[in-house]
């Protein structure tokens, strides 16, 4: 018998392509289904939308204000130093907003939802579950994956206007601009591409964490290592995806919205 | 050692062809060796029947088979009428909410307080704690003697305790039928005792079926020799000369096969090597 078989590894990989697949629709078809746990779903979006907040604010804030500061330099190069406002808000709305708020709820709340529900697993509480009639997607999955799509939509939200009050800070108190001008032109450049491209974003890397979150819990196996293999792969599934995916949004929504 | 005289009027009665509650027809199931080889068995209405095995037989395979957590890879198995081995998993949650399980390591869920886990199943169906549901609650856990334990999280409770809970979680509906896996399984004896009184007086005054898997052998002749008396409250021996129907039988897992299926007299008498050497 090999010890190391790639056909066997290409399997495993695949029906855990399948299983997330599966996961990932029922989390949604749910929404179509009676029981609904509309209590469960604000408690969880109370959970990563609240429980986030800190971490947004502080990542969105000194990223604002560092791309300021960094790009300061360039643009006084070629006399543009106004500009700054336009160009830390369109990195902030089209991509470093939702970018790295998607990546700090992940580290939080992919990891969380992980750990909770390979717990569960491991202690036949999802068992338990199953065999009291209730559905672990519709009680567990489906509350999660819509608390942290649409708590990520405002997270991003957020996160952008903080980053350009960070540039703001930065633009007013150490490059000397005009605080009329910095918010004139940063809301003024913004298109309806922009925006559209900024809001699309979090709603799938909303999705994306928390569905990899469930899925690698509920697969966790092994005890108490199980789980921490479980968490430790959820947050570096849901980063690396998050990263991948932003790619392919941002070339497919500049096809379809062009500036 | 089992009291032979108490287990030998304790005689069940033949059941009847048509109440059955569970069925394996012929189930096998392997995951990376063959764990069950064509078992078949039938549970009636009212019954018990006691699962018995070395470690690894498949005997909480069994349990986990008769709920539908795991699909067998061939065979039937029909649970209240329902084959479950064909059955979409949404369609399994109605039927198993006639089914109660206890499980090994209870399986409370430790985020919810003791009347929560009780009521788990009734709150599904109402979305909170109505003034009846606490009521119910505290009747069904003063049938396993813990009614003040109801505001406590299952981490404040012993191990004995919380299987008596999850005890309490498994027959707040009255399922028809109850899987039970290990309910005794690193308790002491007193507790052990105080668990298997539980499971007696569930069979005796509610009639509730049951499947026990256990590796305990006192507990499984104990419920073989015992009744519940429901005057003096408690668990008593079936009286010298008296025969009773306990209602309980036994079935013995082996290699994937079921080696003995029968009552505690013929599996006192049984001459198989292997029974004697897995009874002494």
């Amino acid at each position: 018998m090999p010890v190391f078989s790639p056909v066997e590894i290409a399997k495993t990989q695949v029906e855990g392509v399948q299983d997330y697949a599966r996961l990932a629709w029922r989390s949604i078809s749910n929404l179509f289904g009676h029981p609904r746990y509309f209590a469960d779903t604000v408690m969880q979006a109370d959970l990563i939308g609240v429980g986030s907040l800190p971490i947004v604010v502080l990542t969105g804030f000194f990223t604002g204000a560092v791309l300021a500061l960094q790009t300061s330099n360039t643009l006084e190069q070629f006399g543009s130093l106004s500009l700054t406002g336009q160009l830390v808000s369109f990195s902030m709305v089209r991509e470093l907003g939702p970018v790295l708020t998607g990546l700090m709820v992940a580290g939080r709340n992919a990891s969380g939802m992980a750990s909770e529900l390979g717990s569960m697993k491991v202690t036949e509480q999802i068992d338990a579950m199953r065999a009291m009639g209730v559905d672990p997607t519709k009680k567990l999955v489906t509350p999660r994956v819509i608390a942290c799509t649409v708590m990520l939509f405002f997270l991003s939200i957020i996160s952008d206007l903080v980053g350009l009050a960070g540039g703001w800070t930065i633009a007013f108190f150490m490059l000397g601009l005009d605080s009329n001008q910095y918010w004139t032109t940063a809301y003024q450049s913004l298109k309806f591409g922009d925006v559209f491209m900024g809001l699309s974003k979090p709603v799938v890397f909303g999705f994306l964490i928390a569905s990899i979150g469930c899925f690698y819990g509920l697969s966790a196996k092994g005890g108490t290592q199980g789980v921490g293999r479980a968490t430790t792969q959820a947050m570096v599934a849901a980063s690396v995806l998050i990263v991948v995916s932003d790619l392919f949004i941002t070339k497919l929504l500049m096809g379809l919205i062009p500036s | 050692m089992a009291n032979v005289e108490a287990i030998e009027k304790a005689q069940p009665a033949a059941p009847a062809a048509d109440n059955r509650v569970l069925c394996f027809e012929n189930v096998s199931i392997a995951f990376e060796e063959p764990v069950l080889k064509g078992v078949s068995f039938e549970l009636h209405s009212g019954k018990s029947k006691i699962l018995l095995g070395a470690a690894g037989t498949g005997k909480t395979l069994i349990l986990k088979l008769a709920l539908g957590l795991l699909k067998p890879d061939s065979g039937r198995i029909i649970v209240l009428n329902d084959e479950i081995s064909s059955m979409r998993e949404e369609d399994l949650y109605e039927v198993r909410r006639n089914v109660g399980m206890v499980f090994q390591e209870s399986a409370l869920f430790d985020s919810l307080t003791v009347e929560e886990n009780v009521a788990y199943r009734l709150i599904e169906e109402t979305g909170k704690i109505t003034d009846e549901i606490h009521e119910k609650v505290l009747e069904v856990l003063r049938f396993v003697e813990l009614e003040k334990t109801w505001p406590l999280s299952p981490a404040e409770l012993s191990g004995g305790m919380r299987r008596r809970v999850a005890i309490a979680r498994a027959i707040i509906t009255q399922p028809e039928v109850l899987l039970y896996d290990s309910p005794t399984g690193g308790l002491d004896p007193v507790t052990s005792n105080t668990i298997i009184e539980l499971v007696v007086k569930q069979r005796d005054v509610y009639k509730t079926s049951s499947l026990l898997v256990t590796h305990r052998l006192q507990d499984a002749f104990t419920m073989a020799s015992h009744y519940f008396d429901r005057d003096q409250n408690k668990m008593v021996p079936v009286p010298p000369g008296k025969t009773l129907d306990v209602h309980t039988t036994f079935v013995i897992l082996r290699d994937g096969h079921i080696i003995f299926e029968g009552t505690a007299t013929e599996l006192l008498r049984s001459t198989d090597p292997y029974i004697r050497e897995y009874l002494s």
